[in-house]
């Protein structure tokens, strides 16, 4: 049985809720029990009578917390589940067709999609039903199998990139057989030609039910260029509500890793199906641009690639003549700012200074020599697929550029002196454009009979001429043309870029003839009529889901399709690379319209979401087991047994149990330490887990503590013994590491701490107290252990003291380092092999660090320990003589320690004859 | 346990407490200041008042020879005028007595106590005689009369509710009451219209619970005597309280009425009140009689 969501295993036991008025009753009529109470003044009750014969009831909350509880557990045994699998419907065997929208749109849900077919595969097989999978926008004949083999194949379920069209659809009528099925389908929630054919085609074969997603369906179309900003558009099937979405902007960073560059929100308005905004971005930015995409929506329709139409060409303008002031319309750059203004961007200076810009296009105006290294460089930035534009002139038809032998940059040789038509000085009428023949990038422009060319330089016929040529006058005089160098080309426009020479510059067709060789940047999708005859190939195309792959091996697409096509199977939305440009096919095009689809009433539409199984009776008995405690003490209470006393014990014992852990003690108190350590200079020594060589060294670092206390200015605190696994090393400027042949290895993390410590700083002295007795590191337990524990940390190379070490003079001057023991060989950081003696001073320039290990055995920790009236601990040497060496081993722990905060201060002393030397002049 | 050492551990028990609460009385009965206790004027008593020159008609006996070889003249000794007043108490040591609504709360039989012990002290101490009533306790003078006051106040009887008993009460000699009085009222007035009758004035002294005042009880309840010998059951708790309020009064009225019939004086104390000005209450009533 079920009730909404919930279903119940035992319903009948439900009747037992007919017994709750019952309960309510019997609980009103039964008393509570007394309370025997010893009270002298009974004496002057005796005889007084209860006005009420009625009991004094339960108060009604208590009433209604017993029948909740009773009711719970009634309820809760009853078996509850929510959301109750649905029982496969076993009496229907017939087969059962899935069909996938599998659009762009139905993206968005994929995974949700996935989990249901997942699940219906899962009954279908337990209920032995034979399954077919048709994918609607890539049609395959349906092929029933067992629901097993296609539960093994659906992660290879992706959705297109485009939505069905009526094609698919006929198609799938098409592989509809005859025999019945159950249908179900998968709807991306968009409109569809002809979808109610397909509809009643199912019908007639079994049930259909549809599973359509209520999330709304949410496009982007491409982006529009708007007085220097980009216009972006999206789109929403159902105009219900407002929604707020987050536009992004895609793009390569200067290093070249894809990142977000911009993202704008656009909100829909309630009832509104679009939502657009104005974009700024600056001309850099937007050329970098790859993608515009809706943020978080995962589909090929939230993504609108860019192509070349967003990027505002670079135009580098250079004119031969400059000098004429004031004669705008006369110079020979007007007409060309003019016509290009709105689409690019313009440079100006001179040709070496513009060509590391790396513009699209060089416009060279009637210039006729350039130097020999702006050519160089010139033909070099050609070659890289730069365009040159050069337009004739007085200058370049005076000059001798191009007249015996092609230039480089010229596309042609050209006659001396060129002509004059139809001036008054000459004869004839000025020239008339021929039309443009079809190898011509002008072919399909108009050729106004307006436009007329009165001057011109000739191109000397050549066997190459024929074929440069790419706009030619009505007698047949090449008008314009072009050589390709490299991967870029050169063009010479054979007449002035003013309207001195002709009037094409006066023309529309002047403009169209500049976009037509890629000078201005196109606007939108080509025209039909350019695109016709052109093959593009597609480079990177769309998933479904909005990402881009490599297109592989699909094959190029004919020019035409793009304008009269949906995207589809044969025209994947991607990147399209045609003869000169970058073509970038989306899956929304500007007149896309999202219309949500509407199923006929008696269709079933189910959505996607399939909230998992859910039993509630245990939740409901705990419900109850908790009232019922609930009870307990307030029945206590209102018997008044609950004595004060209690109720607070009571109140302490929950917030006990409910209060969180404590928080860990430890870590605060290591920080504690770690923070006292940070204001002041304290001294640490390493625990080894030998409680008498941890004390010797924490008596010993007292010593020296107050020894430096007493006689410099470091003024320690209390010493503290460090744990390497747990503590934090690097407020500690100096270690003290006492082997013992039996302490414990660090750790892995233990030894990256210490070796963060040793480079950044930190200096360790490490003491086998032993003497060395065995010469050092060779054979005694300790020093085997030191070699042991040393190993993975990073010591450089070391040699012992030299007598120059700054260690000898930091603050005494010293020879020996003696401890408990006299042992002479302690090792520091080798000296750079370069370094040298310097002259006058006797010791040399060494290195510029603190040595990071200092490696002993003369237990200096012993010598150093003093007790806590300032006694010495431990016995050194005999009479006076040990004395001297206590002190020595003291001046050696000032100098340690001196060496470990001022560095090599002392090492500086190397440059005072320098100093003062300077100071004398 | 045997019977034997069940007693020993009882009155162990019980000896512990005797020291304690002689202790505590003589603690509060310091806090009194005697200031006013000698008559202050010569007459029969034990300290000595003044020398006076001999007089015709006094008897030679009297005469102070010690003072009199010192000079001419004879003199005579006098001493101070004391009255030995005999005060008899009576502490209700039955069970309605031992009754502490709350921890905070002294059972009324130790206030009882402690309060008779303490004024036994301090009347003792301005030479006043104290006996308990009843056979056992003739009122008699002195430190050893207080450790037998104390030793006989720690008996404690099991019926409910206890009568004043009026034997062993000198005429002219005054009384304190220490009870509830939440008993029958009917010995209360015959042992008053006894002393009235031997002339006898005292003092009634009703020690309360505050629960007894208040009766803050609620629901379905059985209240029993703390004898267990009787029991009250009632569905309502909070009802009763009124009519238990009124019974309160009605009782208080009339002990007050009976202690103006027969010139008795009356005191109420409360448990959760101090000892203390109950004891200087307690002390004025007794000794501020001397003074009219």
């Amino acid at each position: 049985m079920t009730l909404g969501p919930i279903g119940f295993t035992a319903p009948w036991l439900l009747l037992a809720l007919i017994a709750l008025p019952l309960l309510w009753i019997i609980l009103r009529a039964v008393p509570p029990a007394p309370i025997r109470r010893r009270f002298p003044g009974v004496a002057l009750l005796l005889g007084l009578r209860d006005d009420d014969s009625v009991t004094d009831r339960t108060p009604w909350w208590l009433l209604l917390l017993r029948i909740l509880a009773v009711a719970a557990i009634i309820v809760g045994l009853s078996g509850p589940i929510l959301n109750p699998r649905a029982e496969p419907d076993n009496s229907s065997s017939d087969p059962m067709l899935v069909l996938l929208d599998g659009s762009w749109a139905s993206a968005r849900d994929w995974p949700a999609q996935m989990e249901l077919l997942d699940a219906l595969l899962a009954e279908a097989g337990r209920a032995s039903r034979s399954v077919a999978v048709l994918h609607l926008s890539k049609p395959e004949t349906p092929v029933f199998q067992t629901a097993e083999s296609w539960r093994n194949r659906l992660s290879g379920l992706t959705p297109a990139p485009w939505q069905a069209t009526e094609a698919h659809l006929d198609e799938v009528l098409s592989m509809l057989g005859e025999e019945a099925f159950e249908t179900r389908w998968f709807s991306d929630g968009l409109a569809l030609a002809r979808r109610e054919v397909l509809l009643n085609a199912l019908e007639q074969r079994g049930t259909v039910i549809v599973h359509e997603s209520q999330r709304p369906v949410l496009a982007l179309t491409p982006p529009v260029i708007e007085d220097g900003d980009v216009r972006l558009t999206a789109k929403r099937a159902r105009g219900a509500g407002t929604r707020e979405i987050s536009v992004e902007a895609h793009g390569r960073d200067p290093s070249g890793a894809e990142r977000l560059l911009a993202s704008m929100p656009l909100a829909f308005e309630p009832g509104e199906t679009e939502a657009s905004g104005l974009l700024s971005l600056p001309a850099e930015l937007r050329a970098r641009v790859s993608r515009f995409e809706i943020a978080a929506q995962r589909h090929a329709g939230a993504v609108s690639l860019t192509d070349d139409s967003l990027k505002r060409r670079e135009v580098a303008l250079i004119a031969g003549r400059k000098d004429r002031e004031g004669l705008e319309l006369l110079s020979p750059l007007h007409y060309l700012e003019q016509a290009l203004e709105p689409t690019a961007e313009m440079l100006e200076g001179n040709l070496i200074d513009v060509l590391p810009a790396n513009p699209d296009v060089v416009v060279l105006a009637d210039v006729a020599t350039l130097s020999s290294g702006e050519e160089l460089a010139m033909l070099e930035w050609v070659a890289k697929g730069g365009m040159l534009l050069r337009f004739a002139g007085p200058r370049l038809a005076a000059s001798d550029v191009s007249r015996a032998e092609e230039h480089p940059l010229m596309p042609v040789r050209l006659r001396a002196g060129g002509r004059t038509v139809g001036g008054a000085m000459s004869w004839g009428e000025p020239k008339a454009l021929a039309p443009f023949t079809e190898d011509s990038p002008f072919f399909g422009l108009e050729t106004p009979n307006d436009v007329t060319v009165s001057a011109q330089v000739m191109a000397q016929p050549d066997p190459t001429l024929a074929e440069r040529v790419i706009a030619q006058l009505s007698d047949g005089t090449p008008l314009v043309t072009r050589k390709r160098i490299g991967s870029g080309q050169a063009v010479l426009f054979h007449v002035t870029a003013n309207a001195e020479w002709s009037t094409l510059p006066l023309s529309g067709l002047f403009v169209q003839m500049l976009e037509r060789l890629a000078v201005s940047s196109a606007v939108a999708l080509p025209e039909l009529s350019e695109l016709q005859g052109t093959t593009w190939q597609p480079v990177q195309v769309l998933t479904g889901f909005g990402n881009l792959r490599d297109a592989g091996n699909l094959g190029g697409v004919e020019g035409t399709r793009f304008a009269q096509e949906l995207p589809g199977p044969d025209l994947q939305p991607g990147l399209y690379e045609g003869p000169d440009r970058r073509l970038a096919l989306n899956v929304i095009a500007h007149d896309t319209v999202l219309e949500p689809v509407l199923w006929p009433s008696g269709t079933p539409v189910v959505g996607l979401e399939r909230p998992p199984e859910a039993p509630l009776g245990g939740w409901l008995l705990t419900t109850a087991l908790l009232l019922l405690m609930v009870d307990i003490i307030a029945s206590l209470a209102l018997s008044g047994r609950l004595l004060p006393t209690h109720a607070k014990l009571t109140a302490v014992l929950i917030a006990l149990l409910l209060a969180p852990q404590v928080a860990d003690a430890q870590s605060r108190e290591i920080d504690d330490k770690a923070l006292a350590a940070t204001s002041e200079v304290v001294l640490a020594h390493v625990l080894t887990g030998d409680r008498r060589v941890d004390d010797t060294a924490r008596a010993g670092l007292l010593g020296l503590g107050e020894t430096l206390f007493f006689r410099t200015s470091v003024e320690p605190a209390e010493p503290v013994g460090v744990n390497l696994e747990t503590d934090e090393l690097s407020v500690y400027a100096f270690l003290y590491w006492p082997i013992t042949p039996d302490q414990p290895q660090p750790s892995a993390e233990a030894y990256a701490k210490i070796n963060t410590y040793l480079r950044t700083g930190g200096m360790i002295l490490f003491d086998t107290r032993d003497a060395n007795v065995a010469g050092f590191g060779t054979s005694s337990p300790s020093g085997r252990k030191l070699q042991l524990l040393a190993s993975p940390l990073d010591i450089p190379p070391l040699e012992p003291v030299p007598d120059d070490h700054v260690l000898t003079r930091t603050f005494y001057l010293l020879q020996d380092f003696p401890g408990r023991h006299v042992g002479r060989s302690v090792w520091v950081e080798a000296a750079p092999p370069d370094a040298e003696q310097v002259e006058g001073m006797p010791f040399r320039n060494l290195n510029d660090n603190v040595t990071p290990v200092v490696i002993g055995g003369n237990d200096w920790a012993a010598a150093w320990a003093i007790d806590a009236r300032g006694n010495p601990l431990f016995p050194v040497g005999r009479g006076f003589a040990g004395e001297r060496q206590r002190e020595l081993a003291f001046r050696f722990g000032v100098n340690l320690v001196m060496h470990v905060l001022t560095g090599n201060y002392k090492s500086d002393q190397v440059h005072v004859p320098a100093l003062l030397d300077r100071l004398g002049q | 346990m045997t019977v034997s050492a069940s007693l020993r551990a009882r009155s162990e028990a019980e000896a512990a407490r005797f020291p304690a609460l002689l202790a505590r009385a003589e603690h509060l009965a310091g806090t009194v200041m005697l200031g006013e206790h000698g008559r202050r004027r010569p007459g029969m008593g034990d300290d000595f008042w003044q020398y006076r020159p001999a007089q015709a008609g006094d008897e030679l006996r009297l005469i102070d020879w010690r003072r009199s070889a010192r000079s001419d003249t004879q003199f005579l000794r006098q001493r101070e005028w004391k009255i030995a007043q005999s005060v008899t108490l009576w502490v209700d040591s039955s069970a309605s007595m031992r009754f502490a609504s709350d921890k905070n709360h002294v059972q009324k039989t130790d206030r009882a106590r402690l309060l008779a012990l303490a004024i036994a002290i301090l009347l003792n101490r301005s030479g006043e005689r104290i006996g308990l009533s009843g056979a056992d306790l003739p009122p008699r003078r002195g430190e050893a009369q207080i450790e037998r006051l104390s030793h006989a106040l720690t008996k404690e009887l099991n019926i409910d509710y206890g009568a004043p008993e009026t034997t062993g009460m000198l005429s002219h000699g005054r009384a304190v009451f220490f009870s509830d009085f939440f008993g029958d009222i009917g010995p209360v007035r015959n042992a008053l219209t006894d002393a009235a009758d031997r002339g006898v004035q005292g003092i009634l002294f009703q020690i309360l619970d505050p629960a007894e005042e208040n009766f803050p009880y609620r629901g379905r309840t059985v209240f029993e005597s703390m004898g267990g010998t009787l029991a009250h059951e009632t569905l309502k708790a909070s009802e009763l309280r009124k009519r238990y309020l009124e019974r309160l009064a009605s009782r208080k009225d009339e002990l007050r009425r009976l202690c103006i019939d027969t010139g008795w004086r009356y005191g109420l104390h409360h448990t959760s009140q101090p000892a203390q000005n109950a004891l200087l209450w307690l002390f004025n009533a007794i000794e501020g009689e001397h003074h009219v």
